[in-house]
């Protein structure tokens, strides 16, 4: 018999089924595995379906992009950071623009605050959209995956009219946007947020609230609120343990004032109960758990059609142009800013070193998804074999943004 | 709270350890000498008017200028700088620490300037200081797992140096 | 048949056997075309309900509007598929395992009736033999994730392992109700006894069969491999299970041999609870007159009806496996091993217990109208044991 990790040997009063060892078992869990979200590589030291430990493997997806931006200027760097959170281009796009806004002290004009306010929510719609869907997926249920999917892909035809791109944007850019919005476009948008909303309902008959989803998510996986802010995870990962943080209400004053005059609720569980409309919590979950992460994002999905919402009105009244773009090899003063955006995966952060040149002397992003991984470990500790990809689903990394 | 406060708070319990760095910047920021790195970060998290409970980012900057002609009116020294970004959640306040460290360990080219990990006062730091040491070359006295992160095992040299070459091959790739 | 083959070729004794191999094989050759229809057919209805789940079309190139010939095109493709063996498998093993998960499969549809007088082969004991034979599929299973030479292949094995044999338990269990009821382990009896009305189908015979119905259909699907419980080729979890490492033609008698095993399962259930090749309203009976009809072509008729209404039931089955398997999250294997002996087994033990004590107390049933065939428990325990022994 092994000794299990925590587990006095001689203690013979916690007598568990876990106690009967067989030999363990090195698995190799990615890079090609369906479940891994991309080229994550996860080696599971496994005692029959018992992980006993789990050890992320990343890097498959580095591209250095901190280094490229030492070698391009601002305007340049932005297609960049579309392959980041490749599933969240507009909020890169964002979390980038105004990090160099704020080193150059630009302010955008009123309505193309409200568009990049519209877009950035459409976008994190989208992005938790896959999420649900592939959480789906993990779990064993195909058909939810189809569903998300055919909303998103509503979303990214609106965006293939506005930009010309469906994945990777480069939309939003330092000064503004690189385009207004072409005509019945505001009309298309809300008629798909008219149908989308009750297909939420639809998601949450099929996932949060079916019977055999929360056994398997509720009380997997539980992240206490202490570890989470102790691995600097964020986002709806944070949220998820009930920690009530969202840049978007509580971040920088340079990036909150973009919210400054829209009503939204944070997604957090507040005394059991999370913002309205949403089915009630099932007693099984424990706060932390993946069921809640995963709660977060659908609860947030209804925030962000409110925000659009309001988008859509302040954009129709509001007067003016939509920001010239800065010129492509603009000089930066010198100086060092860093900025971090409420990203559908987290809080994106971006740091830019300036010397007084066009090219910045250094560039950073800081992943969010790499922070929310980092946890992984500690939340796979002595689960279930199956209970890995429901941990790494809940987790909603994006390769792309975790090795940069 | 400001940073003046902050530095307040740290110049009582540090003294000579922490200086003032530029407070009338973007984002003003903090120098703490990279021996009591460690400390100062835990004495910031555990005082009960601090409380800073979430590292975001630790970050490393290469001030090297490679060409030659530009290094001369060049307007800074060859230094690395570290930069902590923290934050409290509980508090509401931001802090940015700097610390200064020498290129190469005394000064011999290959022996990476070493600084004490905060690992075991953020485990957020557990896959920072990985990074920052993998790509910028710092080594963290205490880190429990300091292997690289992001760069495959075998690779040599760290790409976020400025005067990294990037390898002309790589087990048989052609990587230039 | 063998005996009129070997009179027509006036075979000597000591040649005899040619004849019997002769018909064997042509009856092989029948049962198997059978079989591959059904299993191409349900194939593209697993496509076909999948898309329609998923708001979407399916397959509507290959022959015609509604892909009919997507079956054809699928097999054609996994026929020229190369055919990989990994470097540290057990070869032979691995190679063999495959047929042994289909062959029993294909055994079960040699005891199963289509209708009172279609049967390949009409054993008193079929509904025991079935449930044997079902049973052996999991070795073809087992032995393919454990010559795989992977690690996630011996896992689904594992898995397969245990919880085919957990889930052999209850419904075995539950397949008793009928088998009770009855009098018989004969099939084509045990079909016979649910004629007339809907209401004579053992399903709706009491509370208990009608709760032993519903464990024969976890029990089904959780046997067959069918999601929800396709824990043995988790897609997300294990890669793909126990077939990781196969492709091409083998993998693809994987894959018959689960579809089969679903229509094997269907009929099984159909004749134990569903009242066989009985409609639920007896037009057969108003039609044909009595069973006992001698005229062939009124026979045949009667014997087709019976078919189609078999077929029909059996499609009904497989397509409900299929929406579940579109509809529903994969549970984890502890969970599903709990649900196994914490639920399903001590409820087909119930219900067994109280469909026992049914039979004892009403013995006409609870309106007094008797049931035509079940006799009463006494008897029917009597019978059932005699059958065993004498088989």
């Amino acid at each position: 018999m092994n000794v299990i990790p925590g587990v006095d040997p001689e203690d013979f009063s916690v007598t568990s089924e876990t106690e009967v060892r067989t030999e363990e078992l090195l698995i190799n869990m990615g890079p090609q595995h369906p479940s891994t979200h991309g080229v994550l590589r996860v080696v599971l030291r496994t005692d029959g379906e018992l992980v006993l430990e789990a050890i992320p493997h990343i890097g498959y997806l580095h591209r250095c992009a901190e280094k490229i931006g030492e070698k391009v200027t601002p305007r340049q760097f932005i297609p960049y950071t579309d392959r980041m959170d490749y599933l969240a281009g507009m909020n890169m796009n964002l979390g980038w623009a105004l990090t160099v806004e704020k080193l150059l002290g630009l302010e955008v004009p009123e309505k193309a605050r409200h568009l990049r306010v519209l877009i950035v929510e459409l976008n994190r719609i989208a992005s938790h959209l896959v999420a649900a869907g592939t959480y789906g997926l993990d779990l064993g249920s195909f058909t939810p995956f189809v569903y998300c999917f055919r909303e998103r892909e509503k979303i990214l035809n609106l965006f293939e009219a506005v930009c010309g791109a469906r994945l990777t944007y480069s939309y939003i850019t330092v000064g503004g946007l690189m385009a207004d919005l072409p005509s019945g476009w505001l009309d298309q948008c809300e008629a798909f947020l008219d149908q989308f909303e009750p297909v939420i309902d639809d998601l949450h008959d099929l996932l949060s609230v079916n019977h055999i989803f929360v056994k398997r998510t509720a009380g997997v996986g539980v992240l206490s609120r202490e570890l989470a802010v102790d691995y600097g995870c964020t986002g709806p990962v944070l949220r998820g343990s009930g920690v009530d943080w969202d840049l978007r209400r509580d971040g920088d004053p340079f990036y909150t004032r973009m919210y400054r005059d829209y009503d939204f609720e944070v997604a957090v569980c507040r005394d059991g109960k999370y913002p309205q409309p949403s089915p009630p919590v099932p007693t099984e979950a424990v706060l932390g758990d993946c069921w809640h992460r995963f709660f977060v994002r659908m609860v947030e999905v209804v925030q962000s059609v409110r925000l659009v919402r309001q988008a859509i009105e302040k954009y129709r009244l509001a007067e003016g142009d939509i920001g010239q773009p800065i010129k492509l090899n603009q000089k930066l003063p010198p100086g060092e800013v860093y900025l971090e955006t409420e990203c559908p995966k987290g809080q994106m952060g971006f740091m830019i070193v300036s010397l007084g040149e066009a090219i910045p002397w250094r560039v950073r992003a800081r992943s969010s998804s790499f922070c929310n991984l980092s946890v992984l470990p500690e939340l796979c500790r002595g689960c279930l074999v199956a209970d890995v990809p429901a941990i790494v689903g809940s987790l909603d990394i994006v390769l792309g943004e975790v090795d940069r | 709270m400001s940073i003046e406060e902050i530095f307040q708070h740290l110049q009582e319990k540090f003294g000579e350890a922490v200086r003032p760095g530029d407070f009338t910047s973007i984002d003003p920021w903090i120098e703490v000498g990279p021996e009591a790195i460690a400390d100062v970060c835990r004495f910031l998290r555990d005082n009960p008017a601090l409380r800073f409970e979430m590292l975001h980012c630790i970050t490393a900057v290469d001030y090297l200028e490679v060409d030659e002609k530009k290094a001369a009116k060049a307007s800074f020294v060859p230094h690395l700088e570290l930069i902590y970004h923290l934050s409290s959640l509980t508090l509401r306040h931001r802090v940015t620490l700097k610390v200064m460290l020498p290129r190469w360990r005394d000064d011999h080219p290959g022996q990476l300037p070493r600084v004490p990990t905060v690992s075991n006062v953020w485990k957020t730091a557990l896959w920072h200081e990985r990074e920052v040491y993998d790509l910028s070359g710092v080594e963290f006295v205490g880190h429990p797992d300091l292997r690289r992160i992001l760069c495959p095992e075998d690779w040599v040299g760290h790409p976020l140096r400025k005067d990294y070459q990037m390898p002309i091959e790589y087990h048989g790739i052609r990587a230039r | 048949m063998a005996q009129w083959l070997s009179d027509w070729l006036t075979l000597s004794p000591q040649w005899e056997w040619v004849a019997y191999l002769t018909v064997a094989l042509l009856q092989a050759v029948i049962l198997l075309a059978l079989v591959m229809t059904a299993v191409a057919l349900a194939t593209w209805a697993e496509r076909k309900v999948a898309g329609r789940i998923q708001d979407r079309l399916g397959p509507t190139r290959v022959g015609g509007r509604f892909g009919w010939l997507q079956p054809l095109a699928d097999g054609l493709k996994l026929f020229t598929k190369e055919d990989l063996i990994p470097a540290n498998a057990d070869a032979v093993l691995f190679r063999l395992a495959p047929y042994l998960s289909f062959a029993p499969v294909f055994g079960v549809f040699m005891a199963l009736p289509f209708s009172d007088g279609w049967v390949a082969h009409h054993f008193n004991t079929a509904a025991f033999f079935i449930l044997a034979v079902l049973g052996l599929e999991v070795f073809g299973i087992i032995l393919g994730g454990y010559a795989s030479g992977s690690k996630w292949s011996l896992l689904g094995g594992m898995r397969e392992a245990a919880q085919v044999v957990s889930y052999e338990v209850p419904l075995a269990f539950s397949a008793m109700l009928p088998i009770l009821l009855a009098g018989t382990m004969d099939l084509v009896a045990i079909g016979e006894a649910q004629r007339g009305w809907f209401w004579n189908w053992f399903v709706f015979h009491d509370p208990f069969t009608f709760v032993a119905f519903w464990i024969y259909v976890i029990c089904a699907v959780a046997g067959t491999n069918r999601a929800p419980f396709d824990l043995a080729e988790a897609e997300s979890e294990l890669v793909a299970g126990f077939h990781t490492e196969y492709s091409g033609f083998r993998w693809s008698v994987f894959y018959m041999g689960e579809y089969a095993a679903m229509a094997a399962v269907c009929g099984l259930g159909v004749v134990l609870f569903l009242g066989g090749w009985n409609g639920p309203i007896p037009v057969a009976e108003w039609l044909f007159g009595p069973a006992s009809s001698t005229s062939p072509i009124v026979n045949f008729l009667s014997q087709l009806l019976g078919a189609v209404n078999f077929i029909i039931k059996c499609i009904i089955g497989v397509v409900f496996m299929i929406s579940l398997r579109w509809t529903l999250p994969r549970p984890r294997i502890d969970q599903v091993m709990s649900m196994c002996w914490k639920y399903c087994f001590p409820l087909a033990a119930l219900a067994f217990l109280g469909a026992t004590l049914w039979v004892l107390m009403l013995p006409d049933g609870l309106l007094g109208q008797g049931h035509p065939k079940a006799s009463t428990c006494e008897q029917s325990v009597m019978v059932t044991v005699e059958r065993i022994e004498t088989p």
